[in-house]
């Protein structure tokens, strides 16, 4: 091991270069691959933080002017206020997923992908990396969602830890969704065909805008079945202290997702599937 | 030492196409090498492997003594590739496009450096310009200092000059090859087979994947003997040389002869025909001639004879 890493170091000091194979030049790829991931949403901030804001906050506006006075959630909760944690979250969910998704799908379409398969990156950093960015741009929007909801409906976050928690691992689950759809989908259609047949009507079909207690009870019991459900019933506990489910299972279904989803990842950029030919 | 780049039997199929099949090749460090063949011949596939965008059904490759599947950190870091398609990330500046380049291999605080590769390659200018901004030529250079950025031993350019102007070409061939004196190995691969000749000391010509010709340069060419006469007359040509005419329109003629023994024949042939020439010019074999050749699966001097018997 000693040995590779001076012939590593040998290779490379032609001009004076990098020390090749040590721990510290793969950090600092993995960072930089985080930070370009970064780089790109934040440079088109309006379309992918802005955006999303401004739709959850019609949502709001809209469903909460319907519905405001006829429906009462968990028999207290207005249901403006129970909306608000419920969009958050789809919010976080969707820009999550749309952010490594259209990052991988882009640059395999343009051909830019190269510039990421060329250097000595491993796929545990190129999973990190990407995983890492949609987390952080779901937060972003996130916040965002929040801090203009909550002046029309102002809720308590009664356990933000809770909160925190399920955002986290929503946003990973769908950043790990995106990385998935990204490196299977060869044109941007087939990117639109995940999201729009998959992460959109899994999302709708998590109760974001209705208690499952209002359902009938067959439909409750599908509801069960939807992985989405439990991340948005979740965070919602953490805002008001209730919700359809036990918090702690939910955590639970979310960890058990968030680990063969990125167990399956792994698996197929390590093996290199439709992105080393 | 180990070479540079050592291929052992490598092989890949793309369903039902055999890309390559069972590849020896080794490059020897500091070489300038060239890799030749007609589109589809593998050159492309040859080099993803090397660099980790494809992976082999069989065989194994180095670079730099480093197994590019077992210990792929270390052959990437000692390679450097350009690639064939014109690609660009539109959403960065020239320089953020070549800081972040030298981050994922590793160079953190690489800010002086970077100015220095663009200095090299006159992108200074454009520091600051958004990828999508610049011209087809501009686009080529970045992707060159791209490959550079983390200063690899290695480097390999595939088609790096298609579709550039003139201009950029010289400078692209003056600055691979002040790389190569500075001891850089260079691999190349190109469509324009004078600057092949003029640049690269050996040569592999590859033909349905698999090498059919792997030969220094020179003695690649000289394995050719045929010399061109090519001349313009008064009148027609003697009926004796109809037979070593390769080409004969409007008064041009190209006679296709083993030696310059032969040069005095024809001329003599000439004379004696009271032929009167306006313009004549010798011609050696140059490597597009031998290319050719060597795709068709002819030697030299079966070729000579097929192509006089026309």
């Amino acid at each position: 091991m000693e040995r590779d890493l001076r012939d590593a170091e040998r290779s490379t000091e032609l001009a004076g270069g990098a020390a090749a194979g040590t721990a510290g030049a793969a950090w600092t790829g993995f960072a930089t691959l985080l930070y370009k991931e970064l780089l790109r949403f934040w440079k088109v901030g309006v379309q992918t933080i802005a955006a999303p804001v401004l739709t959850a906050l019609l949502y709001l506006l809209i469903f909460g002017h319907v519905f405001e006075d006829r429906v009462q959630v968990y028999g207290r909760l207005s249901y403006t206020a129970f909306l608000v944690p419920g969009l958050v979250m789809m919010s976080m969910l969707q820009n999550a997923f749309a952010n490594s998704s259209s990052s991988l799908a882009q640059s395999k379409v343009t051909g830019s992908i190269v510039f990421v398969l060329l250097p000595p990156l491993s796929h545990v950093e190129f999973f990190g990396a990407y995983v890492l960015a949609a987390v952080v741009r779901g937060l972003a929007v996130g916040a965002g969602v929040l801090a203009v909801t909550v002046p029309l409906a102002p809720v308590p976050i009664v356990h933000p830890l809770w909160a925190l928690a399920f955002a986290l691992a929503g946003c990973a689950i769908l950043g790990t969704l995106g990385v998935i759809a990204g490196i299977w989908a060869e044109k941007f259609d087939q990117l639109a065909a995940f999201q729009n047949f998959l992460v959109v009507p899994l999302t709708f079909l998590a109760g974001v805008f209705y208690s499952i207690h209002s359902l009938p009870a067959v439909w409750q019991r599908v509801s069960h079945l939807n992985p989405f459900f439990y991340m948005i019933d979740g965070f919602r506990y953490g805002f008001f202290g209730l919700s359809d489910v036990d918090p702690a299972l939910s955590l639970g279904v979310v960890a058990v997702f968030l680990v063969g989803l990125s167990a399956i990842t792994l698996a197929l950029l390590k093996s290199g599937y439709r992105l080393r030919h | 030492m180990t070479a540079a780049i050592e291929i052992r039997g490598i092989a890949k199929r793309y369903g039902a196409v055999q890309a390559l099949a069972g590849i020896d090749l080794e490059v020897a460090r500091g070489e300038f090498f060239g890799l030749l063949g007609p589109n589809g011949a593998g050159k492309t596939t040859l080099i993803s492997i090397l660099a980790g965008l494809a992976r082999a059904d069989g065989g194994t490759a180095r670079i730099m003594g480093h197994d590019v599947v077992a210990d792929y950190r270390a052959a990437r870091h000692a390679l450097g590739v350009v690639p064939q398609e014109l690609v660009f990330d539109p959403f960065f500046t020239v320089r953020e496009t070549l800081a972040l380049q030298a981050g994922y291999y590793g160079l953190r605080a690489n800010r002086a450096w970077v100015d220095e590769v663009m200095q090299h390659l006159d992108l200074a200018a454009k520091a600051d310009a958004n990828m999508r901004t610049l011209s087809g030529g501009m686009k080529r250079r970045v992707l060159v200092a791209q490959a550079l950025v983390h200063r690899p031993p290695v480097i390999v350019l595939d088609e790096p000059t298609a579709g550039v102007d003139v201009e950029l070409r010289q400078g692209l061939w003056q600055f691979v090859r002040r790389l190569n004196r500075d001891g850089h190995t260079v691999v190349l691969t190109t469509h324009y087979l004078e600057e092949a000749e003029m640049l690269c000391d050996r040569i592999a010509m590859l033909k349905a994947g698999r090498i059919v010709a792997l030969d220094a340069t020179s003695d690649l060419i000289r394995r050719f003997h045929a010399l061109y006469l090519q001349f313009r007359l008064e009148g027609a040509m003697p009926a004796a040389l109809a037979p070593l005419a390769v080409e004969s329109e409007g008064g041009r003629y190209r006679l296709r002869l083993a030696d310059y023994a032969d040069v005095e024949r024809a001329l003599a042939e000439l004379r004696a025909a009271g032929c009167r020439i306006l313009e004549m010019e010798v011609i050696q074999p140059d490597l597009e001639e031998v290319f050719v050749q060597i795709m068709r699966g002819e030697d030299g001097t079966r070729f000579a004879g097929r192509r006089a018997q026309h």
